[in-house]
């Protein structure tokens, strides 16, 4: 065997690149053939994956058209991680330089998105009642601990209603506007929840670990007619809160 | 101008709290039930290279589940007479699935047959 890893690889992912010299079968005869049929199973193998991983983008641009993508984009970004059920991290960006348009890449980001929150950490949410119990004067200063399964996906588009439309296999009848993507899980399975995006913000805020007053606040700068009540709302059932921090009231 | 922002955000937390609890839907305790998943649509969201994406390929597969609402599983309507059973159930008769609606597959060796139970079985069972 006199061929390197780097020249091995370089050959896998470019069918045109000749065989690399020096690789030989059992018996010392060149693997020509060989070779071939392993350089196919890996990119066959890559797109599949992207298959199983992406339904609603598949479903959006078409199967025949979606398989020839995903193997171009297996040759131009093979994994960067052995981990294959977070294939495809470059997607999103590889659909808008080949011209597909932000909205279709924000479905990829959701599909991304759904599976991260699928295998984030478990975590015991806060008792609700127990939101409901903190005085007045605390909640401005309140922080809330965020469940590690908890995404989001900020779009100009409809990207919840889209990935929904996509799934169920009906044109999307919704008019377009803005949305984001919260990913929440509940149980044991990823639930998706269309947000405001001035909710995305107030919850983006909350995430990062800004009290409630302060991602009130933030989001109002956004979008004057906000109010968290719903966000709130989706946070509970989804069970994202994890804990409530209060600060003795000033 | 700090009072009526406090009121603003207490008024919200109720509301929200009090959506929650008004929710079921939300509340609604899931439970794992076998024998109705229709092909592919087996609830999974993780993704490739697991084992549980869309994997069932026949009609309600004995040996695939589907997450349904706890209590909702063997009344769930299916052709020709069949029922669906509950994770829990199975498990507590000591059984790993029912034996109908199979996929031709070569892992489902006598041994791992003899772990399903048969829908006669099942229905002496339930009942």
């Amino acid at each position: 065997m006199s061929v390197t890893q780097e020249t091995f690889r370089a050959a896998l992912l470019d069918p045109a690149a000749p065989v690399p010299d020096g690789l030989t079968d059992a018996a010392g005869r060149p693997a020509g053939r060989r070779f071939d049929v392993y350089r196919n199973n890996v990119v066959a193998s890559l797109a599949a994956a992207l298959e199983t991983g992406f339904p609603a983008v598949r479903a959006l641009v078409g199967p025949d058209r979606f398989r020839a993508l995903a193997i171009a984009h297996a040759r131009a970004h093979p994994p960067r991680t052995p981990l294959m059920m977070h294939a495809g991290a470059d997607l999103p960006a590889f659909l808008e330089a080949a011209g597909f348009g932000a909205a279709l890449a924000d479905v990829a980001r959701l599909e991304l998105a759904v599976r991260e929150s699928y295998h984030a950490a478990d975590t015991a949410p806060v008792d609700p009642a127990a939101l409901g119990q903190i005085t007045p004067e605390r909640l401005e200063n309140l922080r809330l601990g965020i469940a590690p399964a908890l995404r989001l996906v900020p779009s100009a588009h409809a990207v919840v209603s889209r990935r929904q439309a996509a799934l169920e296999g009906s044109a999307q009848g919704a008019q377009d506007r803005p949305e984001t993507a919260l990913v929440t899980r509940p149980g044991f399975d990823p639930v998706v929840t269309a947000l405001a995006p001035s909710e995305g913000v107030f919850v983006a805020a909350l995430a990062r670990g800004a009290p409630l007053g302060t991602a009130v606040a933030r989001a109002a700068a956004h979008d004057p007619a906000f109010t968290p009540a719903a966000a709130l709302s989706a946070l509970l059932a989804g069970g994202a809160i994890t804990s409530l921090e209060t600060e003795p009231a000033p | 101008m700090t009072d009526t922002k406090t009121l603003a955000l207490t008024a919200a937390v109720a509301a929200a709290v009090s959506a929650y609890a008004a929710a079921p839907a939300h509340a609604q305790a899931q439970e794992k039930c076998y024998g109705v998943s229709l092909a592919g649509e087996n609830d999974c969201a993780a993704g490739p290279g697991t084992t549980c994406a869309g994997t069932s390929t026949v009609d309600y597969q004995g040996n695939a589940w589907t997450l349904v609402d706890a209590g909702t599983c063997t009344d769930i309507d299916l052709p020709d007479g069949r029922t669906g059973v509950t994770a829990a159930q199975l498990e507590e008769w000591g059984f790993n699935g029912i034996k109908r609606d199979l996929p031709d597959d070569a892992s489902l060796t006598e041994d791992v047959l003899n772990q399903y139970v048969t829908p006669e079985r099942l229905a002496e069972l339930s009942s």
